[in-house]
């Protein structure tokens, strides 16, 4: 699982040089270390100060000047919601939820994919094609239908109706396609020739070869459901199936003022995606480049 | 024999090939066509739903809330786009330099983009908290009384912005940095044997080969900014006295909280007719300043 793209790991090491002159290099460099840490700074405190009013008592939090660190620093606010609030169980319902998603994606995904990619049939071409032009429509379009959907079903407030209709992935589908399509023939066929049948080409060859493929899938769907808010705010009213974000913002509305409280639920929220695309990070940069055909 | 397997053949394709395709129809397919044709229906979900033909869309046009949250959404568009990708090129072309320490300024810029946004907003309606928050507080050490940001209507929308441009500048850098990766080195080499200084350089070498990958950035920064909903939910819920009401979120309201399952759908292909009418728009203006080689 370590071998990514060639050309996205080229994005993270190589960098250019230039011949020039010493001093105006100092200056160079200085000017552009000065505007850089800058930067960073406004990327890098709204972090810390949400990771330094989640570590307050409830009597420092709304103070001016601002207390930036925090002074007695203590774990009560991550004690208080996980006591008052079903966070460990929406941490679960997060995980669960992200993690069969992606599950299943990879799975439909690169069975349709090898479908698309190894085996020839009528409507093949007709059929891809329907698939790409499903990107195009924003999920805005389908939400409706499909909330109607799971009311018939009864599968609002479900596991169900969280997880199943983001299993289904048509961007998964190209994106895997693509990478199957670059498998050579030759391999499959002297296994065809030792009578393998289609399911032991495809999970002993092809998924295999595919694996930096699978992999940015992967990470870009956990993410996608880990983070997603606006299917969960639809098909989950009870505080016990909530996900995270539908949590947070639930937890919001319930205590306005105690930020401590709220920005521990954060903290929470993002650690573990931060985590992820610190032991993946190739593939993040992969998907991001990708992104541009998923409407 | 011929007949068995050919067979055999439509086996494996069906269990290949099903999951997916009835997955798809079930969530996806089907669900875009009956959006369509929900579009022609007023429907409660209490009562049975009246077929009105296009009184929808009639209705929508004589909808001042509609109008609003259009000239609001592309107000966020007119602020969001063009600074995310500025702010982005300038980041790419300095980390794309040899520095020290150019992977922890990466990786600083790319962790906003990973984080779910309803943390990240929540995170800043407290940063622009008016009385409490941080930004306030840095804007009086420069002396500036800063305003009542998200309780006030004309500062709402530029706090909406300056958070989704601070969680999307990593997103489009990844991208100019892929694409400043590709621009051959020789170029600058020969530049810089002519005599050219840095900023020629900028605006004559790197400028047009990156413009394939500002196209890019550009179409899909617009595509998504087209569909801003969760920071302007958490943030603001569309308001203050509805400053901030964008398309998803009328989009929202009518199928969530006013039950209008067929006003919600008309909503919904007039963002879709949107984002495809300026995609459009956007290929067929490229080859004006974009240059292939």
């Amino acid at each position: 699982m370590t071998e990514a793209p060639a050309g996205v790991q080229t994005i993270f090491a190589r960098a250019r040089t230039r011949p020039m002159s010493s001093l105006v290099t100092v200056i160079r460099q200085g000017l552009l270390y000065a505007i850089l840490v800058v930067s960073a700074l406004f990327m890098i405190v709204p972090f810390l100060w949400m990771l330094s009013t989640s570590l307050k008592a409830d009597q420092y939090v709304l103070t001016m000047p601002p207390q930036f660190f925090p002074k007695p620093l203590t774990l009560r606010s991550y004690a208080k919601l996980a006591e008052l609030f079903p966070i460990v169980r929406m941490f679960f319902n997060s995980l669960l939820v992200a993690t069969l998603t992606t599950l299943g994606q990879l799975l439909t995904c690169s069975m349709a994919a090898y479908a698309f990619a190894r085996m020839k049939f009528k409507g093949r071409e007709v059929l891809f094609l329907v698939y790409l032009a499903t990107l195009m429509i924003p999920f805005q379009v389908t939400i409706t239908p499909l909330f109607i959907l799971m009311r018939c079903l009864g599968w609002i407030n479900t596991y169900q109706g969280l997880i199943l209709p983001g299993v289904f992935s048509a961007f998964g589908t190209f994106l895997l396609r693509q990478s199957f399509a670059t498998i050579p023939r030759e391999l499959e066929e002297a296994a065809f020739m030792d009578g393998a049948s289609h399911f032991t080409v495809y999970w002993r060859i092809i998924l295999p070869l595919a694996k930096p493929a699978l992999a940015t899938l992967g990470v870009f769907s956990f993410m996608g459901s880990w983070n997603s808010f606006l299917w969960p705010l639809f098909v989950v009213r009870d505080v016990q199936l909530m996900t995270l974000p539908v949590g947070l913002a639930t937890l919001h509305g319930q205590w306005l003022t105690e930020w401590n409280l709220v920005m521990a639920g954060t903290v929470i929220t993002v650690l573990p995606m931060v985590a992820v695309y610190l032991l993946a990070q190739q593939y993040f940069v992969q998907g991001v480049l990708l992104s541009g055909i998923k409407g | 024999m011929a007949g068995e397997k050919g067979l055999s053949k439509l086996y494996w394709l069906a269990i290949f090939l099903l999951p997916s395709l009835v997955g798809l129809s079930i969530f996806t397919i089907i669900p875009v066509l009956s959006s369509l044709a929900l579009t022609m229906y007023e429907w409660d979900l209490l009562t049975s739903p009246q077929f009105v033909g296009l009184a929808n869309f009639n209705r929508l046009i004589h909808d001042g809330g509609f109008w609003e949250a259009l000239a609001h959404t592309l107000y966020f568009i007119v602020g969001y786009v063009p600074l995310v990708m500025i702010i982005a090129l300038g980041v790419a072309v300095i980390l794309n330099q040899r520095l020290k320490g150019v992977l922890f300024f990466r990786t600083a810029f790319f962790v906003p983009v990973v984080s779910a946004w309803v943390a990240v907003a929540l995170m800043w309606k407290w940063i622009f908290n008016p009385k409490f928050g941080i930004f306030n507080y840095f804007l009086g050490l420069l002396n500036i009384q800063g305003p009542a940001w998200l309780f006030d209507p004309q500062w709402a929308m530029p706090a909406i912005i300056i958070a989704s441009v601070w969680k999307d500048i990593g997103f489009v850098m990844v991208m100019f940095l892929a694409g400043l990766q590709g621009i051959p080195g020789d170029y600058y080499e020969a530049a810089a044997i002519d005599g050219a200084n840095g900023w020629q350089r900028f605006f004559r070498i790197t400028l047009p080969l990156l413009s394939p990958t500002t196209f890019f950035a550009l179409i899909i920064s617009l595509i998504n900014s087209f569909q801003v909903f969760d920071q302007v939910w958490i943030m603001t819920g569309g308001g203050p006295g509805g400053a901030t009401s964008v398309l998803v979120e009328r989009i929202v309201k009518n199928a969530f909280s006013y039950s209008r399952m067929g006003y919600a759908s008309a909503l919904s292909w007039v963002l879709f007719l949107l984002v495809f009418t300026a995609t459009i728009v956007q290929m067929r203006i490229q080859r004006y300043w974009v240059t292939y080689d």
